[in-house]
């Protein structure tokens, strides 16, 4: 879906147009521009607006109903509980973050994810959900003008749904390295599903 | 107790550790989620090798070219003379006239005394002074590039609908409208809900003054209801069909439809 989407952004990268959306800036100063020209060049993702929009409203229907049914499983499932932050996560979520920068000793206690996790895996459902409506007031703001107006307009809806993408992208990446830093237990218990940690002497459960 | 195959099958009878238990364990597991991640990685990576080696129709592999007519006639269904694009203040007009963005099909030297607008399998061929009989139609409204740019404009013209019921009314039992430049490099086809919904002129004035050529003199197409490039400048013939007119951009690879 990004793929396909730098492609559609590609059409209205012009740097020319300084009041474009994919920009850091307001009015007519612009800090930075997405992207430079070298970007797209490397990434050979020019003159690809048609190519972009048929397998963005191609691939659009797997993110949906892929998205759905993971919706549905975390709520069927009571998954659900382990994932939704409490409000003293967000505290914890501090404590974990101070523990990776290794200012804390010890990470707050949690199950199965800690709350910087659970913080940001909700957050990425959520922002699943907004991309596929900010998406569609792009691709129907006249049928669904209702929708476009909530979002503040065309044009705010296409800044939204870009800037959610952006925060894909910055989630994918912290994703990535953390999973790098935490080790190979913890990434085989992420395909395998189990993992298995050493507990203290006399801490098992009796059966 | 002797076993002729000493590792085929572990025997259960042989004392096993709790750890070596778990371990076991634990190593199935590994390789049975490996294996299911890496078909599924392969499955996925063949699956798009297939999609992208079907024979195209417009530029697009079949597949995704039905799954945009899918997406056509889920949202088609939509559209009605109530959803209309929403006029906006005088005040956001794009300054210095609309943005130009095409020029297919334009030519500078045409004689404007000499246009006619032909009506496909008629012999209809009318005048400006015909078409300015029908009541005048101003919308203020944005007209939205499939590139992602809007460029506002007060746009005067007649609506496509009065047009057919006056010159043409067996036009409106039609499925489709495809409309052509006088010199056939430009055309576009759209559906007829779209083409007789209220908002759908043939324009003749922007911001108030007659269209210069850039805008597609005498006459040009405002259907504020699809992306800009459906908007074809310089109308030469209007065909009124239940086949599906040929798209200038469809056939290169955009969708048919392209509403909003």
């Amino acid at each position: 879906m990004i793929w396909s989407g730098l492609m559609i952004y590609w059409a209205d990268s012009d740097k020319g147009l300084v009041n474009g959306v994919y920009r850091i800036g307001w009015g007519q100063t612009t800090l930075f521009h997405f992207f430079p020209p070298g970007f797209w060049r490397a990434l050979g993702l020019e003159f690809g607006l048609a190519r972009g929009m048929s397998w963005h409203f191609f691939f659009v229907w797997f993110f949906a109903i892929n998205g759905l049914l993971y919706a549905l499983y975390l709520i069927i499932s009571g998954e659900w509980r382990l994932l939704v932050p409490s409000r003293r996560d967000f505290v914890g979520a501090f404590q974990v973050v101070l523990h990776d920068l290794h200012l804390r000793k010890t990470p707050p206690p949690f199950v199965k994810y800690n709350p910087a996790q659970r913080i940001a895996y909700t957050l990425v459902v959520l922002m699943g959900g907004a991309s596929l409506v900010t998406g569609l007031a792009i691709y129907r703001p006249v049928q669904l003008g209702w929708l476009t107006r909530i979002l503040g307009g065309y044009q705010w809806a296409r800044w939204e749904h870009f800037w959610l993408t952006m925060g894909f992208v910055l989630f994918f990446v912290i994703h990535v390295l953390q999973v790098m830093r935490a080790g190979w237990s913890n990434f085989r218990s992420m395909i395998a599903g189990v993992e298995i940690k050493e507990t203290p002497e006399g801490t098992h459960d009796k059966p | 107790m002797t076993n002729p195959e000493p590792n085929a099958t572990p025997d259960p009878s042989a004392p096993i550790s709790e750890d070596e238990r778990v371990e076991r364990e634990l190593r199935r597991r590994s390789r049975r989620g490996f294996l299911t991640a890496m078909l599924a990685g392969a499955a996925a990576y063949g699956g798009w090798r297939w999609l992208m080696t079907r024979p195209a129709i417009g530029d697009v592999p079949w597949p995704i070219r039905k799954m945009l007519q899918f997406n056509e006639r889920v949202t088609g269904k939509l559209v009605s003379p109530n959803h209309r694009s929403r006029e906006v203040p005088a005040a956001t007009i794009t300054a210095g006239g609309p943005r130009i963005n095409g020029d297919i099909g334009l030519e500078s030297d045409m004689e404007l005394e000499q246009w006619r607008l032909q009506v496909a399998g008629t012999n209809l061929a009318l005048r400006m002074e015909d078409l300015l009989a029908l009541p005048a139609v101003t919308e203020t409204i944005p007209l939205n590039c499939v590139e992602g740019w809007t460029t506002v404009a007060r746009w005067t013209g007649i609506r496509l609908a009065d047009f057919a019921d006056k010159f043409y009314p067996a036009a409106r039992k039609k499925a489709y409208v495809g409309m052509v430049t006088p010199n056939g490099q430009y055309y576009v086809g759209l559906d007829a809900p779209s083409a007789f919904h209220p908002q759908t002129l043939l324009c003749y004035a922007i911001n108030n003054e007659p269209l210069t050529m850039a805008h597609g003199a005498p006459l040009r197409l405002l259907i504020p209801t699809k992306y800009g490039f459906k908007n074809l400048k310089c109308i030469g013939s209007i065909q009124f069909t239940n086949e599906r007119p040929r798209d200038y951009w469809a056939e290169q690879g955009y969708d048919w439809f392209a509403g909003l």
